[in-house]
């Protein structure tokens, strides 16, 4: 690891400081991977003490309040502070790459959405030592989430403000800089497959995030300000929060799964050694399923009585989405045909994934179909499609990530024989539990219940699900040693490990700051696989060698970040006495003069001269 | 391009605000964030609809709403948006003087605005017991217009610390994109301001 090299040199605390002010994506990437991997550490001790609670009938593990607060907290834990986080990370560690560029768009925006996720994440965490963390479901449902006693929703709505409002500025980065950074040649239409759906993606986020940020405010309001939007007493409507949740909500499904699609895209490709099958077709379906995933969140509300006509418009809305994820699946499937597979690590979690996604697509069917959704909804089917598609898509892809491009983000490759016995282990565990959940639902287990009684058909069933489990933690644990063994004793990978295709292969590792030092030029899909064809090892470069202008450190977004941190609690406080109004004022204040300072203040960044660059190749 | 020619350009671009990488990015940036602002007050709007007819006793839209104050604040920031297009008129001429001038009446013409709406909320609260708790109806209207509000206020503080900070130094490559940007939120604020005044107040009280 470069930057374990170099800390040996280096005191620990200048190494902290150059993390939180720096700038670079490489660094924010994995500073990305270790916030959101420790949050999925977190969610899956949740899981497993959800899972410890309903391994028997009638079991005293956790209190019934305890667990509402397990499941609220795994969920929400799950998808914001751990799937999406880790989403990030790969992208900002291999995006710039892939397109042939020094930095992103907005380097210190980069930094601003890390850090209010950070923070935000920690603020959701808080409730956990302040009488209770949020136990409303991870949907925070009104008028349940606005009646909750104690500070636990407060924090959720706070903490998922700050956070989401950090995912916003990922969103707009990452759009800005695929449209305006790609390399000369890097056409739309030669975009790696990971790049294309991230930006989809970003488009997504960009769209979903504000409905969230107003359910949240209003809610805010409700809980801590009395206003009366979700309070019919006073002729609010509850199912308000609902529709805005959900406006964000389905759009974010594709948000978690869309980026994965691409991962899976390059990793077929790579250890098939083959062009990607049907790539103008995987694009089309890509931007399609985006389109269409702002048409059907009000599948999520089948039963709350909205009426024929629009269940049945929702309905057949959802249905189509199977259309161009089915286009996916075939052009996974026909770009194996006749390759020449390589079953690593990554290829082998692609193979899982394939049939393990076909599964929770079908049951979405199922699902989509209003009037049988009447018999599953908030059942334990629910729960087993939606895990069908979480892990076996979002989390097999991440797996699978993590596997492939750790040489480039860490300079080592972690071990293949542990890395496949993770994942036969996770495989076997992820169906164990949840392909059994499909039958407890359809048997009539409701979804949130902390305990079941005996003999109604439900024992068995729940503790195979609970077994499959603590299998899965196992095999996280692997991964953990894998990690961690290969840190220590492992050589260094040198360069395209993996004989890519894609441009953040043709990048020595470990990556110089400035990632190129002259930017490449881009001669079709697959760049530098076009090269290698040609006989060549490198890329040729676009342009002759000259200065390299680069952004400047900075602490204003850490700075920013803790301001808004201390200004949530007192949001949340000041009900109890209007001193803590103070916390706001100061708050906002670091937050808002932290903003006047960076529009005031020149940062133009600094250029390392040519001379310098020169120096280093002769090296 | 050397900071030289971004902070002292010898010959001002057409379009100072894109003349640069960074100009560019923010430029495209900007109009993403906008898009997603307005996916936030869409949602806004929506939750207004759905609780208008929510009184809980109170006062209705049609028995409170004044047009003719609406009209002049309407008129005020209309005006104001068509100040700030001359302003980067003269963004694009590289007259610094008069770009400073229209902003500064963009602000004068925003500070208005602002004190009308002031004025109203406070008619409201004191004249007829409508606020942010009486129902529904009170605490969508004032979070609709008040975000819009919240968001004059921001323009005002942004394009106020950019006529001080940049008083002295006059146009160039670096500072452009900062006005350019700050003219395009202050038209969007006068956009929604556009469907604020049909929806909450035309269609409230005819």
């Amino acid at each position: 690891m470069s930057t374990l090299a170099a800390s040996n040199k280096r005191s620990f605390w200048s190494v902290v400081w150059d993390y939180i002010t720096t700038v670079d994506h490489k660094k924010i990437g994995v500073l990305y991977l270790i916030a959101g991997g420790f949050f999925f550490l977190l969610g899956g001790l949740e899981a497993l003490a959800i899972r410890w609670q309903l391994v028997k009938p009638m079991n005293d593990f956790v209190s019934a309040g305890f667990y509402n607060e397990l499941i609220t907290m795994h969920g929400t834990t799950m998808i914001f502070l751990a799937a999406m986080p880790l989403i990030f990370a790969f992208m900002n560690a291999v995006i710039p790459l892939q397109i042939g560029a020094r930095d992103v768009a907005f380097p210190f925006l980069n930094s601003l959405g890390l850090w209010l996720f950070v923070f935000g994440g920690i603020m959701l965490n808080v409730g956990w030592f302040t009488g209770g963390a949020a136990d409303a479901g991870w949907t925070a449902y009104t008028p349940l989430s606005t009646i909750s006693p104690g500070e636990g929703m407060d924090y959720y709505v706070i903490g998922l403000q700050i956070s989401g409002a950090g995912t916003l500025m990922a969103g707009i980065n990452f759009l800005v800089t695929i449209i305006n950074m790609r390399a000369p040649g890097m056409t739309y239409m030669r975009l790696p497959l990971f790049t294309w759906t991230s930006f989809v993606a970003s488009a997504l986020i960009l769209f979903a995030f504000p409905a969230l940020t107003v359910g949240l405010f209003l809610m805010m309001f409700d809980r801590m300000f009395d206003s009366a939007f979700f309070d019919p007493a006073m002729g609010g409507n509850s199912i308000i929060w609902q529709h805005l949740f959900w406006i964000f909500g389905h759009p974010e499904v594709y948000i978690l799964i869309l980026p994965i699609f691409g991962v899976f895209s390059e990793v077929v490709s790579t250890f098939s050694r083959k062009r990607l099958f049907g790539y103008s077709a995987m694009v089309f379906a890509t931007v399609l399923i985006a389109f269409l995933g702002f048409m059907v969140w009000a599948h999520h509300m089948f039963t709350v009585g909205m009426g024929a006509a629009a269940n049945a418009i929702f309905a057949v809305a959802t249905m189509t989405i199977a259309v161009p994820t089915g286009i996916k699946i075939f052009n996974w499937l026909f770009t194996m045909w006749r390759g020449s597979i390589q079953i690593t690590t990554p290829m082998l979690y692609a193979l899982g994934f394939i049939p393990t996604f076909t599964i929770g697509g079908m049951t979405g069917v199922m699902l989509a179909a209003a009037t049988a959704d009447y018999q599953y909804h908030d059942s334990y089917f629910v729960i087993a499609h939606f895990h069908y598609v979480i892990i076996g898509g979002t989390v097999f892809g991440l797996l699978a990530a993590t596997h492939y491009w750790w040489p480039r983000m860490f300079n080592r490759m972690l071990d293949e024989r542990l890395g496949k016995i993770t994942f036969w282990i996770f495989f076997v565990g992820f169906h164990l539990t949840f392909m059994i959940q499909h039958f407890l639902g359809l048997w009539g287990m409701p979804r949130r219940y902390w305990v079941y009684l005996p003999d109604q058909g439900l024992d068995l069933g729940n503790a195979i699900s609970t077994a499959g489990a603590f299998l899965m933690a196992i095999a996280v644990l692997i991964l953990l040693y894998n990690i961690i063994k290969t840190a220590i004793k492992g050589e260094p990978c040198g360069d395209d490990p993996w004989d890519g295709r894609t441009l953040e292969w043709a990048v020595p590792i470990p990556a110089p700051h400035y990632n190129f030092k002259q930017v490449p030029l881009v001669r079709g899909l697959d760049p530098l696989w076009v090269e290698k064809m040609d006989g060549r090892k490198e890329m040729t470069p676009s342009e002759p060698l000259d200065d390299i202008h680069m952004p400047n450190n900075t602490v204003l977004p850490f700075v920013m970040t803790i301001g808004f941190f201390i200004a949530g609690f007192g949001f949340i406080y000041q009900k109890y006495d209007n001193a803590l109004n103070a916390l706001i004022f100061v708050g906002m204040g670091i937050a808002l003069g932290a903003m006047l300072v960076r529009s005031l203040k020149d940062d133009l960044g600094y250029h390392i001269p040519k001379k310098e660059l020169e120096k280093e190749a002769r090296k | 391009m050397t900071e030289q020619d971004i902070m002292n350009p010898k010959k001002m671009p057409l379009q100072p605000e894109k003349a640069t990488l960074e100009g560019k990015n923010k430029f495209l940036g900007f109009w993403f964030f906008l898009g997603g602002e307005a996916v936030l007050f869409a949602s806004l709007f929506g939750t207004y609809l759905a609780l208008n007819g929510s009184l809980n006793g109170g006062k209705s839209a049609e028995e409170m709403f004044g047009l003719p104050l609406v009209f002049i604040m309407t008129m005020l920031l209309l005006t104001s948006s068509l100040t700030s297009v001359y302003a980067m008129h003269h963004l694009r001429n590289n007259d610094f003087k008069r770009l400073q001038l229209w902003m500064s009446i963009t602000v004068i013409l925003g500070l208005g605005f602002l004190a009308c709406e002031i004025y109203e909320f406070y008619h409201y609260i004191t004249d007829y017991g409508f606020t942010f708790r009486s129902s529904a109806f009170g605490s969508a209207f004032y979070t609709l217009v008040g975000f819009h509000g919240g968001h004059v206020v921001f323009g005002l503080a942004w394009i106020t610390a950019l006529i001080v900070r940049n008083a002295k130094r006059g146009l160039n490559l670096y500072n452009a994109p900062k006005y350019y940007i700050a003219s395009l939120y202050w038209h969007f604020i006068d956009v929604v301001w556009v469907f604020i005044f049909t929806v909450v107040y035309l269609m409230g009280v005819l």
